[in-house]
């Protein structure tokens, strides 16, 4: 087993580790966006819902009761999103903006309050979160050549909610290709006059589009403080919801591609940890920094139309005026 | 009085009254969440803002970046463009004010290196957003999504430029070198000294007056130039300026590098006039504060002159009660922010139908006949 193939491995192994919390927050997106709302507040309802999971996790003793806590949480925010720019028709992006910096104040105040320290929860012990699950015989097949290793570190020792957020994808494209709800879903974001004369209610749908993705959003925060890591930190999200609103647009609004797009991102923020401080012969050190940015460049010329063209749900971003 | 006054009225001042208080109420019914007593929390807020000389400095040091990106944010929504990039603006703003600077012959005086650093500072921070101004004028992409991935461009962009090219190798953190004491902007206690007044030492300095004059060059361009009515004119109705021969295109690209221009000059206040050299994050905050402070000064840069000094109290006074209650800390005014931008932004007509019904309401059919139509 030569180390290059272990290497090679376990930086995919990170990748999906860090791919995971990006997967749930694009689908989350997803629904919001495919509904004609957009969904600045991703950052936001990761940021509250990875509170939220940690805080109560650390005082019942149960990973789930802190999921629990972090859907209720992240449906709460997309609710008032909803009330915002679905009721009363506020501008998307305002509404979204102001869910992320409340929630980043109200996490690290609240921190303070209930556990004075700013910003932080207590640290989790193993009873009180999401371990990594060893899949049947990832041991006694270890010995098979490269099949046993890549079913033992990239398939096996992962968390419950990896597989379920990578379960969910395909799950995401039946409900949005396959249903009547995923019908209406992608006709609201496209037009939602039509719907409207269709007899449907474009406000119902939107909520509920919302609803879905504060769900999701919740899953995600989860995963961060009470499965990736054990506690919540200050600001832990740190940008990763607005990555995942990148790979929202990167796969085009569709699951599969948004899927790829989340890992494509994820393996570059696994590859910049592998590389710190590594001297390439011929290159010399890569900047981390350069594979940081690098999803967000490839965003910006996705959507400046230099390789492909994104085009968003025509609907998205404007509020819906029945009477006009 | 007239219906139409009325609904003016509604508009104008109480409804953004009512929105502001709306964020006030639901900061305090948090304080008592948290058991702090609101009032005593407002007490020591307002002492700590303004108890004292150093207090005062400080509060005026802080509302003086909050009125750079107040202007910033609200000259892009004049014309319809929201830039949330106001943060990376900054960042990338300091990074031309400080190698003007750096560049320049060290013993030139203070006459050269202070303008020098804030054409730097300009022409930085307005290039960063030439680049999202084009994208979107030109090619298509949405101005909010490319401002937000220029927001971290401009983070990992300085980090590296930071930690590789300007680190000043003597630091443990990555740093430059001093500026040349030349270069550095003149506190207020040092001229008020200069001028036989005595007052206390504050990080406070002449960039207050930069921006001052800046919120009067912005009023008087917005509303007194045919480029403001252009800019004005395109931000209410994109297509009649079409039809009256406005080029949207161009007014995309002269206000997004305007508005990247003000957010460029946090870095004369926090750099040049206070820490006088560059370092890392010196601008976290502000930019996201400039759309509350746009928002709740109504885009009006008066409105933004008192809110900015509102966020300089609440920042300044949120220090004291941080350092006077062991628990809060001074994100309460992220917080307030936070509902600041929900309430008189997004939420901005959540009271509108009810004042109107009550307030103003539709005159009923027979009143209506007794009237001359």
């Amino acid at each position: 087993m030569s180390d290059l193939f272990l290497t090679i491995l376990l930086t995919f192994d990170a990748t999906l580790r860090v791919s995971t919390p990006l997967v749930l927050a694009a689908m989350a997106g997803l629904f919001a966006e495919r509904s004609g709302v957009v969904d600045i507040g991703l950052e936001g309802k990761m940021l509250a819902s990875a509170f939220a999971a940690a805080s109560v996790a650390s005082v019942v003793g149960s990973p789930w009761a802190g999921l629990g806590a972090a859907i209720i949480a992240s449906c709460s925010l997309a609710m008032l999103h909803g009330f915002a720019s679905i009721t009363h028709r506020g501008d998307q992006i305002v509404s979204g903006v102001a869910i992320n910096i409340l929630v980043a104040g109200l996490t690290i105040i609240l921190g303070l309050a209930w556990f004075q320290q700013a910003g932080l929860t207590p640290a989790l012990d193993n009873d009180s979160r999401f371990l990594s699950i060893t899949l049947p015989f990832a041991e006694q097949l270890a010995f098979i050549p490269v099949l046993g290793p890549i079913y033992k570190e990239l398939i096996s020792g992962h968390t419950i909610l990896v597989y379920l957020a990578f379960a969910l994808v395909p799950m995401v494209w039946w409900v949005v290709y396959r249903t009547r709800f995923g019908l209406r879903l992608r006709a609201v974001g496209e037009n939602p006059t039509a719907v409207d004369t269709a007899g449907l209610s474009v406000v119902k749908l939107r909520y509920k589009a919302l609803i879905i993705g504060g769900v999701l959003c919740g899953i995600a925060g989860a995963y961060l403080s009470t499965a990736h890591n054990a506690q919540f930190t200050r600001d832990m999200t740190a940008g990763q919801g607005y990555i995942a609103l990148a790979a929202l647009i990167f796969g085009k609004w569709r699951p599969l591609t948004v899927m790829l797009a989340c890992l494509l991102f994820g393996f570059l923020d696994a590859l910049a940890v592998r590389l710190q401080g590594v001297v390439i012969s011929g290159i010399g050190e890569i900047p981390v920094q350069f594979i940081e940015a690098t999803p967000y460049l490839l965003t910006v010329i996705l959507l400046a139309g230099f390789i492909g063209r994104a085009i968003p749900p025509k609907a998205a971003g404007k509020a819906y005026f029945k009477e006009r | 009085m007239k219906r139409d006054n009325r609904i003016a009225w509604i508009n104008r001042l109480l409804l953004p009254l009512l929105n502001i208080l709306t964020a006030f109420a639901v900061t305090a019914v948090l304080f008592w969440l948290i058991d702090v007593n609101p009032m005593e929390a407002a007490e020591v807020l307002l002492y700590g803002a303004f108890g004292y000389e150093e207090g005062i400095g400080y509060t005026i040091y802080y509302a003086t970046n909050f009125i750079f990106t107040g202007l910033a944010v609200a000259v892009a929504f004049h014309a319809g463009l929201f830039n949330i990039g106001g943060e990376g603006q900054a960042y990338v703003g300091g990074l031309g004010a400080g190698l003007a600077i750096l560049m320049l012959d060290p013993t030139l005086g203070a006459w050269v290196f202070i303008p020098a650093s804030i054409i730097g500072a300009l022409i930085f921070g307005g290039l960063w957003a030439l680049i999202p101004a084009y994208l979107q004028a030109y090619r298509g992409s949405h101005i909010v999504i490319t401002t937000i991935m220029f927001n971290f461009l401009a983070a990992s962009f300085m980090v590296y430029l930071m930690v590789h090219v300007l680190r000043d190798t003597g630091q443990m953190t990555p740093q430059s070198e001093l500026f040349p004491t030349n270069s550095w902007m003149p506190f207020v206690h040092d001229v008020a000294a200069g001028l036989g007044y005595s007052i206390e030492a504050s990080p406070l300095n002449l960039s207050i007056l930069l921006a001052l004059v800046c919120a009067v060059l912005v009023w008087f361009f917005l509303w007194q130039t045919r480029w403001g009515f252009a800019i004005r004119a395109t931000g209410k109705n994109g297509s009649a300026a079409l039809y009256a021969g406005i080029n949207p295109k161009h007014i995309i690209i002269v206000v997004m590098c305007l508005s990247g221009a003000l957010a460029g000059l946090v870095s004369i206040n926090e750099l040049v006039g206070y820490q006088h050299r560059l370092i890392m994050d010196f601008h976290l905050g502000y930019g996201f504060g400039g759309i509350a402070v746009a928002l709740m000064g109504r885009n009006h840069p008066l409105g933004i002159i008192l809110a900015a000094l509102l966020f300089g109290t609440l920042y300044q006074g949120g220090a004291e009660l941080a350092f006077e209650m062991s628990n809060i800390s001074r994100d309460i005014v992220v917080v307030m922010q936070g509902l600041v931008i929900l309430f008189c932004g997004a939420l901005d007509y959540m009271y509108r139908p009810w004042l109107i019904r009550y307030l103003a309401p539709v005159p009923k059919q027979e009143e209506l006949s007794g009237v001359a139509v």
